[in-house]
């Protein structure tokens, strides 16, 4: 066995041993990729799996390395990005990936992506018009 | 300052194209020729041609240490580097049919699943997947 897979073994008895924890972690990102439209919060995620919600809070921070909202907001970004280069307006776009405000949408888009969903949307549709030239 | 690009060390870049664009799946972006025959050569993901570009790079031929830390790198079976998947089960039934030669068969760690595989140009790579 290489000196790769040793480590991995090793590291893996350090930091991942404890299967329970894991299943619940993985449990809670699934939930929030099928339902990341919706208002989602700490306290309905700690409900799904009967955990405390500063105990579900550590155990994702630990195990994705970063905080649940914060991976629901890149979910969220990403899955607005597909809308707006799919044609959709950017109002339908706030609303159907789960925010519920059209200014703050906005403002987090452009500080995510470096271009506010008008610019974004305006710049796929230049980048399409050029690849038929 | 933005991440366009990451380099992966190649012995041979007109074999490592076909083996990135062929066995892979990724595109061609930039072929510019450059002194020597060597090239200024990008790749891009199928799925994301606006994303980074991989720069095949022909350090170990003209750099003796990029040699030396590829091949230590090898021998540790240590990945140069990692893409991400959507199914590592899936991706590596696919690559083995394509006589792509895995170190490590997918393996669950925490919230990930991984492998490894030989990219034939002097690298280790991984494949990862989120759980």
């Amino acid at each position: 066995m290489k000196f790769y897979e040793k480590e991995i073994k090793r590291i893996r008895k350090v930091c991942f041993s404890n299967d329970k924890q894991i299943k619940n972690v993985i449990a809670i990102r699934n939930f929030i990729d099928t339902n990341f439209d919706t208002a989602l919060n700490l306290d309905l995620l700690s409900h799904i799996r009967s955990v405390s919600k500063y105990h579900l809070l550590r155990l994702f921070k630990k195990y994705y390395g970063l905080t649940p909202r914060k991976y629901l907001i890149d979910k969220r970004i990403e899955k607005s990005k597909e809308h707006l280069k799919n044609g959709m307006t950017v109002t339908e776009t706030c609303f159907a990936v789960g925010f519920n405000s059209l200014g703050s949408f906005s403002t987090l888009f452009k500080n995510k992506t470096g271009k506010s969903p008008v610019e974004f949307k305006k710049s796929n549709f230049q980048e399409t018009a050029i690849n038929l030239i | 300052m933005k991440v366009t690009l990451i380099s992966i060390p190649v012995r041979d870049q007109e074999k490592a194209l076909k083996f990135y664009t062929e066995k892979l799946g990724f595109i061609k972006k930039i072929d510019m020729p450059l002194d020597g025959g060597n090239r200024w050569l990008t790749l891009v993901s199928k799925e994301a041609q606006d994303g980074p570009e991989i720069l095949l790079e022909p350090a170990p031929l003209h750099f003796e240490p990029s040699k030396v830390y590829q091949d230590a790198l090898m021998e540790a079976g240590i990945p140069y580097t990692q893409f991400d998947v959507d199914n590592v089960e899936e991706e590596y039934e696919r690559l083995l049919k394509l006589g792509v030669e895995f170190s490590v068969k997918p393996t669950e760690m925490g919230t990930v699943k991984f492998a490894v595989f030989n990219d034939t140009c002097g690298n280790n790579i991984q494949i990862v997947e989120n759980l």
